[in-house]
């Protein structure tokens, strides 16, 4: 990737710091687009090390982030105005909550990178900024005995910091608080939706299958007939687990993703129940509502991952339940797919 | 927006009083202002909005907090249980949608 948000250097010492632009241009809101859509998302970084900002002296402060090139652009887009430096770590191309949470994000990293740029020879002070959020991966007390930075976590937000540093280095309750407002949950949908593309062909392909069997072998005589509304209704129960119930999820009135997923698909179902198109007898009737609730069931529940405020705890437990029910609504459903066919 | 809560009485999460030692790092770090400082010692407040993600644990310099953390996201999960390893989601692989 060619770095164009590098427009300089910066002598430091014996050595010299790549400055950057704390102004986004016109292809790194092209590539942020791109990566929400799945596009290139796995080589979206940039290399760990040490990078200047502004006109930075050793009096200046530091700000940690990962490599993921999403993280790195939303944290220099947030310190226009103001003089720093930035502190990448290799996190793989992974953003610092999820890298915080595999470790990559964490304690030996900062330590050993903190020596790698020889940071104690860049600033004369000891004061690092990191995100709160990478606290789940740092233990800011042995970065200090390791290193002898004093960690400070900023907000969770990077377009908190500037307010962060002017109370003082200081977080208020909000500043500290994770939400998952609409906008959050929406920027989620395009990957997660990409991301199941294989599972929806393979769904549809299998639907479509069926949707050919007659008493007499398979029949494809008409597409628009049989096999089209069938794979839309496989369609339209992907909609409702990756798009509809995580859209809405805060007026679903059930706790469990699993849950708020198959009320979701119950809706689609009587949505397509009323337009005709959920089959022709009772056996297809009773499949589609099976298999409708079943992948927007699963789907949902997958949103977990996705989700600022599910437990390991919690989704062990939801699972425990759902995941089996899901399973045999998806076999039962299918099954009764099929003898709707034959009858 | 309000506070979206997820299952109650699940969290693992325990706080031994006696030995915190009132320094704060626990509500510094908790994405969901779990905690609460009085009286010189940290307190949970909000027990079922805590998402496990064992920040305050690893932060916590006189191992005060317990926590079993870990990803909560089924796909990881299943991941674990078809790996045979701890729940972990994909991030740093290829293809994932996890987190």
């Amino acid at each position: 990737m060619k770095n164009t948000f590098i427009i300089g250097n910066i002598p430091v010492s014996d050595t010299s710091v790549p400055l950057v632009s704390t102004m986004l241009k016109s292809e790194d809101y092209l590539g942020a687009v791109m990566v929400r859509w799945g596009i290139n998302r796995d080589n979206y970084l940039v290399s760990p090390g040490l990078y200047a900002f502004g006109s930075p002296g050793p009096t200046s402060d530091v700000f940690v982030t990962a490599n993921y090139k999403l993280s790195f652009d939303t944290l220099r887009k947030n310190l226009s105005g103001v003089n720093g430096w930035i502190l990448v770590l290799d996190t793989r191309g992974v953003n610092v909550w999820c890298a915080a949470g595999k470790g990559t994000f964490g304690t030996k990293e900062l330590v050993s990178r903190i020596k790698l740029v020889s940071l104690d020879k860049i600033v004369n002070h000891k004061r690092i900024i990191l995100p709160q959020l990478g606290a789940t991966g740092i233990a800011a007390h042995i970065v200090k005995e390791e290193s002898g930075f004093n960690v400070h976590y900023g907000p969770v937000r990077a377009s908190d910091i500037k307010r962060f540093i002017d109370d003082g280095y200081r977080s208020d309750k909000k500043m500290r608080r994770v939400t998952f407002g609409f906008e959050d949950r929406l920027k989620l949908i395009p990957n997660d939706f990409i991301y199941g593309k294989f599972y929806l062909l393979g769904a549809m392909a299998v639907i479509f299958i069926i949707s050919g069997l007659t008493r007499t072998g398979f029949s494809y005589r008409d597409f628009s007939g049989e096999g089209g509304p069938a794979i839309l209704n496989v369609f339209l129960a992907y909609l409702s687990g990756i798009v509809i119930t995580p859209m809405s999820l805060p007026y679903i009135p059930a706790r469990t993703f699993s849950l708020k997923g198959f009320y979701t698909g119950a809706i689609v179902f009587l949505f397509l129940l009323f337009l005709n198109l959920a089959g022709s007898n009772a056996f297809e009737i009773i499949s589609w509502f099976l298999i409708i609730t079943a992948i927007s069931s699963f789907l949902a529940m997958n949103f977990t991952g996705s989700s600022t405020y599910t437990s390991l705890s919690g989704v062990k437990k939801e699972m425990k339940i759902s995941l089996p029910l899901q399973i045999s609504f998806a076999i039962s459903g299918i099954i009764f797919q099929v003898i709707g066919k034959l009858n | 927006m309000k506070d979206l809560l997820y299952l109650p009485d699940v969290v693992t999460l325990k706080l031994y009083e006696e030995t915190c030692n009132g320094c704060g790092m626990c509500i510094k770090v908790c994405p969901h202002d779990v905690f609460e400082l009085s009286g010189g010692k940290a307190h949970i407040i909000r027990r079922d909005y805590c998402m496990e993600c064992g920040a305050c644990q690893l932060n916590c310099p006189v191992n005060a907090i317990m926590v079993n953390s870990g990803v909560g996201c089924a796909a990881g999960i299943i991941n674990g249980i078809l790996n045979n390893t701890e729940p972990s989601c994909g991030c740093s692989d290829s293809n994932s949608n996890c987190c």
